[in-house]
């Protein structure tokens, strides 16, 4: 269990973190969305008692990180910049981790093969590519066989394969009754892995929701009906407080009422229905409609002249 | 939309008793220490210098004793002469010093060691172990050799000295605790900057622009400045022929070593309490 109450973090004016509350369970995977720059690693630095909060409090277990008796054996995290002295071997690098917390060093070959990294585990990391590094990282943060796992773009730099294998690894953590929390910017991997996601924009809650409820909750739900009597239909809808838009094709857009109810309504009008679909919107656009107003950096894709005023920014 | 799985019971880790211990934490630093090779460079260069500097003047010495006059064959300081090459090693265990805790920073490590041991005076105070113990046996280990080494290399007729000439044990001894003390005032200002090139910049400026800036300031202040030097201190202690430079004793002038130390250690360990990792 981790829970935040009114967690804040300011650097300067810069407030990267203000007034986050969320609990994140055991037996689920947690996923943490945020844009960009939302500060997304700025919290968990603070769950780990890396950065002080400017207000607010975390707590891991009901404690504060720092008054854990076993931090490395309860709360393992693998952080976004990677944490490795280039000159140092991967065993080493596990090693001087696990002797903190009494482990022992068949812990460490123990990990170096689940993660795969046995082979190289002589060799010093700064050689390791992207990937590579990561696998360290994750072997450090499965090290002390944590009950609490966070982990910040554990997938970035990582190949197919290696996607997969994380995922598969985190949706096994949480199966056996840990507390996982996971970061990414992207809705669409969250979609495949985590079961609740917190959702973040500059530094504010947005929503705490199952994934489930975030697809039916989102305005980009609704119906695509087609029919040779489309207006009749359209009076009859917003008859009973439904949304209709008529599209170029045709094609009616209904908010407000499911599949279910339009045909129930069209026998009984009657009208001919010749589609009745259903269209959810997908994760990614349930998600960029929640984030929208909170996006930092935009990047522009029709960039105007130059020297034109009023460039965007 | 799909069956709503209800999550599995909450994991119950059965814990160790107890704490994580200081011991483990030393245990950890060692092997940090030992497993990046900046170590055994700074260390290599620590022995060549401490030694090989003393050795090639020793040497030189001898093969033009006859050269020389009176005056000088009898001010002739053996000790301190086969130690000189300390004054070059204490840049090297500086370097050292600065680097135990600025590479952790600049590498992230220290994000890594703070998530397994949130303590940090816990886990500074085992870094000082660890490092301190090290530069003492590597500062003391090259000291005794340089005088050995040194002392058989001017053999007769140049004057030599024993352990037990005057003022010699002092000087090979307390000419390794320089060294040592030296290398925890890097390490101080490792801790206080993070960052290895202005700790070593800092260091660097203390032993050699401070003195000469001094050097400049009206007579008076100018010495009772300087005799507050680490270089003027360092020079005192290795000095067996009471041509001393500074105005305190040996061992006061090692006391005083210490209390910088201690000072920019102290400093240091607040800051490292207070600031973000
Ligand atoms: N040490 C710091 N000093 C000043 N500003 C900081 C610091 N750390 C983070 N910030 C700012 O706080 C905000 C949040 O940053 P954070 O790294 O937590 O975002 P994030 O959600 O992890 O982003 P990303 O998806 O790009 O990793 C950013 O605007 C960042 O510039
Ligand atoms: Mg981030």
């Amino acid at each position: 269990m981790i829970e935040a109450k009114g967690l804040s973090k300011h650097y300067g004016a810069k407030r990267a973190v203000e007034q986050l509350s969320f609990t994140v369970r055991p037996g689920v995977v947690t996923g943490f969305l945020g844009p960009n720059g939302s500060g997304k690693s700025t919290t968990m630095r603070m769950i780990m008692g890396l950065d002080t909060p400017s207000a607010g409090d975390v707590t891991v277990k009901g404690k504060h990180f720092k008054n854990l008796q076993w931090p490395l054996r309860e709360v393992g995290a693998l952080l976004e910049a990677k944490a490795i002295h280039p000159g140092r071997s991967a065993r080493a690098h596990l090693m001087m981790l696990a002797q903190t917390n009494h482990l022992s060093n068949a812990r460490v070959d123990e990990l170096l093969e689940l993660v795969g990294l046995s082979a190289v585990a002589n060799k010093r990391a700064g050689k390791f590519s992207l990937g590579m590094g990561q696998r360290l990282g994750i072997a450090a943060a499965l090290l002390g066989d944590p009950e609490i796992l966070l982990f910040d773009e554990p997938v970035n730099g990582l190949d197919p394969d290696g996607i997969r294998w994380v995922r598969n690894l985190l949706k096994g953590l949480a199966r056996e009754g840990r507390t996982v929390f996971v970061s990414s910017h992207l809705m669409s991997e969250m979609a495949l892995t985590a079961d609740e996601v917190v959702i973040i924009g500059r530094g504010k809650l947005i929503s705490q929701t199952s994934i489930e409820d975030l697809l039916s909750q989102s305005t980009e739900n609704f119906v695509r009906v087609r029919s040779p009597e489309a207006a009749k239909l359209k009076a009859a809808l917003e008859l009973q407080g439904a949304v209709v838009a008529v599209e170029d094709d045709g094609s009616l857009s209904v908010r407000g009422a499911n599949e279910v109810a339009i045909g129930e309504l069209a026998a009984k009008l009657p009208v001919v229905l010749h589609e009745l679909a259903p269209q959810s919107a997908s994760l990614e656009e349930a998600f960029m409609e929640l984030t929208e107003d909170s996006i930092e950096y935009h990047g522009t894709t029709t960039g105007g002249p130059i020297n034109s005023t009023g460039a965007k920014s | 939309m799909s069956t709503q799985t209800t999550p599995p019971p909450a994991m119950q880790k059965a814990l160790p008793p107890g704490r994580y211990g200081f011991f483990d934490l030393v245990r950890s630093e060692w092997t940090k220490i030992r497993t990046v090779r900046s170590t055994m460079w700074t260390i290599g260069v620590t022995i060549v210098l401490g030694i090989g500097i003393g050795a090639l003047v020793c040497a030189l010495t001898r093969s033009h004793w006859s050269s020389q006059n009176i005056g000088q064959r009898v001010s002739f300081d053996a000790p301190a002469t086969s130690l000189i090459g300390l004054l070059f090693a204490q840049f090297a265990i500086g370097i050292l010093g600065v680097l135990v805790i600025s590479a952790e920073y600049s590498t992230g490590t220290i994000r890594a060691t703070f998530s397994a041991a949130p303590n940090r005076s816990r886990v500074f105070a085992a870094k000082i172990v660890v490092f301190g113990v090290l530069s003492f046996i590597v500062a003391e280990l090259t000291s005794f050799v340089a005088f050995f080494l040194g002392q058989f290399l001017l053999s007769s007729p140049a004057t030599h000295a024993t352990l037990s000439s005057p003022g010699a044990f002092r000087a090979v001894f307390g000419g390794g605790l320089f060294v040592c003390i030296l290398g925890l005032i890097g390490m101080g200002l490792g801790t206080i900057i993070r960052h290895t090139a202005g700790a070593i910049s800092a260091f660097v400026g203390i032993l050699l622009v401070l003195p000469i800036i001094t050097a400049a300031l009206p007579n008076q202040l100018s010495q009772d400045v300087r005799k507050f030097m680490p270089d003027r201190i360092g020079v005192d202690v290795l000095t067996t022929n009471g041509q001393h430079v500074g105005a305190f004793s040996p061992w006061v002038g090692l006391l005083i070593l210490c209390v910088y130390a201690v000072v920019l250690l102290v400093i240091g360990a607040s800051m490292l309490e207070k600031r973000d990792a």
